[in-house]
């Protein structure tokens, strides 16, 4: 023990097992992303970028088989349980951004995202794993379900911190207030379409995982529709974030306000999974 | 065989004099010939821009003993007495030289630090003098050397990033609200100076349309010439204001031009499509609580020089790293200086019965090799696009020539 550094001891046990490998990996990676975006911010230099991008790819596949090796450890599969669920939205929100960062060609973005990729990541695998009983997988139809319901949560988790990105940058600049940040962050143009784009692929996805749970539902139960509070919210949500997306790009409120619609329907949307999933939906307990 | 230089700039000599020292394209070529001619210099370099007038020479002596004659020559050829120069020249010698136009290259020394002007001067010094053979192989060497350096300032430091005129932060800003300009329309109020300033930055940062409009149809419609741009009546502001994304005013006018209601107005009818407004009139053209309006950005004059001069600070900041740039070459070119001296006294001492001429041509021997040796890699240093592999290749290069020494 005294030959090695308590981070070198650290890492071996870490990488003792399959999962402990990838569990590492994946930090590793993240974490040297999230520095690597961080450095492109401060000294715009996009060999940092491409570095922070290849990372965070690089992130996705030790996440993925991260993921993979829990389920089996666990015999469930990821969004059984709150940690595992976690974990998921974390992969499915960094590869969203990804997918964003790379079709629209922007980067600085994500030294505010890696964060909260790498805090769902340490919440879910570090946490104490119960014991969890096995549970049957419920089949393709319920597994699309909820994965497309997280991929929205996620996708709109993005469309969030890219509008308070833009609120903080529009304020730069209606204040003429003019910190070295104003030069590296992305326009307010691309800011708006990088949060229409995101809030896109969320109301995409929440609408087929919607169909998708009633189907899986009527399956179950021989019946198309039972109350749960979880539809009103849901449908709430998918409102909201319809009228945000018409609103952002053709009407008086584009801009700041549009973006305000947009964190305020984030915060229904956390509600949503909190009061409504806890004390309200019986059929939902984490997503 | 020594540099020399003999110059003066902006800091050294108040704009009379440097306006009497400049050198057309046409003087600059008889001063170099006739400094060789008169076997004061082996090879010369006369670099003039509106901040400096300056002449690189190779001494055919000692650098310090031939400094007088080409400040004596100066005087001579501009008619400027030696005591008005004689307080305004500076010299510098051998690696002080080389350090000097290093810098220089690099913007470091000019009175808009990090401006890139400066290089395109320095290339097309060196291009023209190369052409009139008045330059040879350390002359081509040094420069050369600064070229590379001053673009490896500009690519590898923040010295250039930030936008260091009012025109230039003025149409950065319109950019960090809606990107590529190219399919934005801007309108300019005036065609004055101020305004064709704006409108040339416009134009070249790819704005898709310009407007112009103006008091005089005459002076809009020649501006709107020279740019490629539309000229619109004096007045029209439903029709301008609803087309544009950027505005640029700057009209001579005791009241403000353009006031809130009409912009309130004009956002109306935009459905508040965001508008930049840069007001360069002085008094101000457009109504100050105008900026109060929804998805309007007012930036006035004050704005934006005080954008321009939190720029200044900033690059200022850069310029430690910008030297240690400056540094690293000048080590690696005054290591091959060095062992080439050393050489040359060590082996031509002990074969004794050379001539003058023979010595001569070993010497020039010995620098064809080292313009191979050196500048060959120089030029694919050059010429290397991807700046991690560039960097890589420099960072050899100091392994290879100066292993064993101190790094800087």
């Amino acid at each position: 023990m005294p030959k090695y550094t308590a981070g070198l001891y650290l890492a071996i046990r870490l990488t003792e097992s399959k999962a402990h490998l990838f569990l590492f990996l994946t930090i590793l990676a993240y974490s040297l992303s999230l520095a690597s975006y961080v450095r492109l911010l401060y000294s715009g230099r996009e060999t940092a970028g491409r570095i922070a991008t290849a990372l965070l790819a690089l992130g996705l596949i030790t996440h993925y088989f991260a993921l993979l090796e829990r389920a089996r450890g666990l015999h469930t599969v990821p969004y059984h349980d709150l940690y595992g669920s976690m974990s998921l939205f974390g992969w499915l929100l960094a590869l969203t951004y990804l997918t964003l960062e790379v079709y629209l060609r922007q980067r600085s973005v994500g030294a505010f995202v890696l964060p909260f990729v790498l805090g769902f990541f340490l919440a879910a695998h570090l946490a104490p794993a119960d014991r969890l009983s096995p549970t049957p997988a419920h089949g393709p139809v319920f597994a699309f379900h909820v994965t497309l319901s997280i991929l929205a949560y996620a996708a709109f988790a993005l469309s969030f911190v890219v509008s308070l990105i833009f609120l903080v940058q529009n304020r730069f600049l209606r204040n003429r207030k003019m910190a070295g940040l104003v030069w590296r962050l992305p326009s307010l143009e691309l800011l708006e379409r990088m949060s229409r784009a995101s809030v896109l692929i969320g109301l995409i996805s929440i609408a087929i995982g919607t169909v998708l749970g009633f189907i899986w539902v009527d399956r179950l139960t021989g019946q198309y529709w039972y109350y749960d509070p979880k539809y009103v919210i849901t449908l709430l949500v998918l409102l909201l974030y319809a009228m945000y997306w018409l609103l952002a790009r053709t009407t008086a409120w584009r801009g700041a306000r549009a973006s305000r619609l947009c964190i305020f329907n984030f915060v229904v949307v956390v509600l949503s999974f909190t009061v409504v999933n806890l004390y309200l939906s019986h059929s939902h307990r984490y997503f | 065989m020594e540099i020399v230089l003999v110059g003066l700039n902006h800091r050294t000599a108040p704009l009379e004099v440097r306006e009497r020292v400049s050198f057309t394209a046409e003087q600059a070529r008889r001063a170099s010939g006739e400094l060789r001619a008169r076997g004061l210099l082996e090879e010369t370099l006369v670099l003039s821009t509106c901040n400096r007038s300056e002449v690189y020479g190779v001494a055919r002596e000692t650098a310090r003993e031939c400094a007088p004659g080409v400040t004596s020559f100066l005087s001579e050829f501009h008619s400027v007495g030696a005591d008005i120069l004689g307080s305004s020249l500076y010299h510098h010698y051998d690696r002080h030289a080389v350090r000097h136009l290093f810098r220089l290259s690099g913007g470091l020394d000019s009175m808009m630090l990090g401006e890139a002007e400066i290089l395109g001067q320095v290339r097309e010094a060196y291009r023209f003098a190369h052409e009139h053979g008045a330059t040879g192989p350390v002359l081509n060497r040094l420069f050369q050397g600064a070229l590379e350096v001053g673009k490896r300032i500009r690519t590898e430091t923040e010295l250039g990033a930030r936008p260091m005129s009012v025109a230039a932060a003025g149409v950065k800003l319109a950019e960090r609200i809606f990107g590529k300009l190219s399919d934005r329309t801007a309108l300019v109020l005036g065609a004055g100076t101020i305004s064709e300033q704006v409108v040339a930055m416009l134009r070249h940062r790819g704005v898709g349309n310009l407007l112009v409009m103006n008091r005089s149809q005459e002076h809009a419609e020649s501006l709107a010439q020279r740019f490629g741009a539309r000229v619109i009546e004096w007045g029209r502001w439903e029709d301008a204001l609803l087309v544009s994304d950027v505005l640029v005013t700057s009209v001579a006018a005791n009241q403000p031009v353009l006031p809130k209601s009409v912009l309130e107005m004009a956002m109306n009818a935009r459905g508040n499509r965001a508008l930049f407004a840069m007001d360069l009139g002085l008094p101000r053209n457009i109504e100050a609580t105008a900026a109060d309006v929804y998805n309007v950005y007012v930036y006035n004059i004050d704005d934006l020089s005080g954008i321009v001069q939190q720029n200044r600070e900033a690059r200022e900041s850069e310029v430690p790293r910008a030297e240690s740039i400056v540094d690293l070459v000048r080590d690696l070119r005054a290591r091959v200086r060095e062992e080439r001296g050393s050489f040359l006294r060590a082996r031509l001492d002990s074969i004794g019965h050379l001539t003058e001429g023979q010595r001569q041509e070993i010497e020039t021997l010995v620098d064809d090799v080292l313009e191979k040796l050196l500048i060959g890699p120089a030029e694919r240093l050059r010429g290397e696009r991807e700046l991690r592999r560039k960097i890589q290749n420099v960072e050899a290069l100091r392994d290879l020539f100066l292993s064993g020494r101190e790094k800087p």
